[in-house]
């Protein structure tokens, strides 16, 4: 401790703890000894010039983040229609391999889930209309909530979990290892090759396993209803059918759309966003399905609010 | 045939952030002809391999690919120009999803409307002539380095480009490959007549394939002829690459200090 330099660094990691352990005496008692080193800088103006240039910068980061992911989802839609005029014709094969992967493989997980969802809100449903008497009116509660809103967001927070981050990963990696940038140089634009077929799965899977959860979601309440409280099938789907509106349904499947679009944008910009080595592709990976899923509920309320 | 030069370089000024790191580059390219691009390590050599294979936009001048501006053009036009030529990267980057057989497939099924059968044929061609046969069904994650760089070569030319561009393509590999690497390379342009343009520093090699030898040194083009020339070239700066010489900075003690306390 007789080296002078050491005892400042031992006041510097202080000082930078300050927020943290914050005494009153504290900020008084290093403005003294800072003053009477010559070590002033700390309490440079730069400071507030720089917290503000900060949130400047992760609003740029932000506007350049979305304008990319735009970009990249408008390049490969534009692709889709327009593909064999400039010679970049998106090939089915691959869309098929990514209905399989986003699709087919989610359907088990998305039935289950959509399943349990059916049964908790007619527990709920029965346990809270049997304050008044009126549990056989569950059927509505379920006809209205389940197309419009459970089935859609639970299964796109499903999708969201499960393609989002492999969607992010794949392309992360592949950007790390110059994947993308060799099928640049190949003449192969990534947008039609990595990013329309991934698109187009989505657009393809969510809505089909948007009408899988319905399914789900419905057949199991049903059981349940019909456990507890004897309502048998015909009678529990004629309810059901007379009440879920052709308007409903759509709304459900409308909001599939849209949540595959952000699915899409986010998981695969992110991706392509990646640089540098192994660590950043985890954050990307963990902020991708954080986004995904926050973005999916976001919409999910505005389109409530909407519409 | 014309005689249209595969890729002229015109004034290429390029760099990250706005910051040049290529200055004015100009530099041609004749058919049937084996370039190599040296210089030391933060010579510019990667950023300007990346001007020429269209990955990057110039901040100033142009590239022209056979004739045609590659960055006036359209993105989409770009791709179709960048068809032409092939690339072997420094680390292969193969598809690391797909085997061997199908990374030197990949080309030729997305730009072509060859039936199957032919392109097994083709690729199988390709395979065997960087004498990869057999490993066929292989993943690029079970290659050993030199394996790598043999199967992006064979990806590069499996559309028979004129002009094939490659980066680094004996780095890290023990002398003998390194050397059937060479052959191979020499062999490209004498059995098929292309354009290779090889990114290297490797002397040896280079002076063994090269036809022309270009020197980058700091963003500048300050050597362009033959390996004669160069080894008769009186630039201190030339003749400390070619013999091994480690650049001497003045001493300067005062700043050596300030840089080891990080000023």
């Amino acid at each position: 401790m007789s080296d002078p330099s050491c005892l400042f660094n031992l006041l510097k990691t202080l000082y930078t703890l300050r927020n943290i352990v914050q005494p009153f005496w504290f900020n008084y008692y290093f403005y003294v000894i800072l003053q009477t080193t010559n070590y002033t800088e700390f309490f440079d103006l730069n400071q507030i010039t720089n917290r503000i240039s900060q949130t400047g910068q992760s609003t740029i980061n932000a506007v350049t983040a979305i304008g990319y992911a735009s970009i990249l989802i408008w390049d490969s839609l534009l692709l889709l229609f327009m593909g064999k005029r400039v010679n970049q014709p998106v090939r089915f094969g691959l869309i098929v391999d990514e209905i399989i992967n986003a699709g087919v493989k989610a359907v088990p997980v998305v039935a289950l889930m959509s399943a349990t969802i059916g049964v908790m809100l007619s527990i709920q449903g029965i346990h809270t209309l049997s304050i008044f008497g009126a549990e056989t009116q569950v059927t509505f509660g379920l006809a209205i909530s389940i197309p419009r809103e459970f089935a859609p967001l639970i299964t796109g927070i499903l999708v969201a979990g499960r393609s989002g981050s492999q969607l992010t990963s794949r392309v992360g990696s592949m950007q790390l290892n110059g994947e993308i940038d060799a099928l640049t140089v190949m003449g192969i634009a990534p947008a039609r090759y990595v990013v329309a077929p991934s698109l187009i799965g989505l657009l393809v899977s969510l809505p089909v396993l948007v009408v899988i959860g319905n399914l789900a979601a419905f057949s199991a309440a049903g059981l349940y209803i019909h456990a507890t409280l004897g309502i048998g099938p015909d009678a529990y789907w004629a309810d059901v059918l007379d009440v879920v509106t052709i308007d409903d349904f759509l709304h459900g499947i409308m909001k599939s759309f849209i949540f595959a679009i952000l699915l899409a944008m986010i998981a695969i910009s992110l991706g392509m966003r990646v640089y540098g080595g192994a660590e950043v592709l985890g954050k990307s990976t963990t902020q991708s399905v954080v986004t995904c899923i926050a973005a999916i509920i976001a919409a999910d309320t505005v389109f409530a609010l909407l519409l | 045939m014309s005689p249209q030069p595969p890729i002229i370089v015109e004034n290429l000024q390029g760099g990250y952030n706005g910051i040049p790191v290529i200055h004015g580059c100009d530099m041609e390219i004749a058919q049937g002809e084996i370039v190599v691009i040296m210089g030391g390590s933060g010579s510019g050599k990667s950023t300007f391999l990346k001007h020429l294979i269209g990955l990057k936009e110039p901040m100033q001048g142009d590239v022209k690919l056979f004739g045609q501006s590659l960055y006036q053009a359209s993105v989409y036009k770009r791709m179709d120009l960048l068809k032409g030529i092939g690339v072997a990267f420094q680390s292969g980057a193969l598809m690391s999803s797909m085997t061997i057989a199908e990374n030197v497939a990949l080309p030729l099924r997305e730009h072509t409307d060859l039936d199957e059968e032919l392109i097994q044929v083709i690729t199988r061609m390709k395979l065997d002539f960087v004498n990869l046969l057999g490993k066929d069904d292989l993943l690029p994650s079970e290659l050993s380095g030199g394996m790598l760089k043999r199967a992006a070569v064979a990806r590069a030319i499996a559309l028979d480009p004129k002009l094939t561009f490659m980066d680094e393509p004996s780095a890290g590999l023990d002398p003998v490959i390194a050397a059937a690497l060479d052959d191979l390379i020499i062999q490209l342009k004498e059995s098929l007549g292309m354009s290779v343009v090889v990114v290297t520093h490797e002397l040896e090699s280079a002076f063994k394939i090269a036809d022309r030898i270009v020197v980058l040194d700091r963003g500048y083009i300050i050597f362009s002829g033959t390996p004669d020339e160069i080894k008769k070239s009186d630039n201190t700066r030339i003749q400390n690459l070619i013999n091994r010489v480690p650049e001497e900075d003045e001493f300067d003690a005062e700043l050596y200090a300030q840089r080891l306390m990080g000023q």
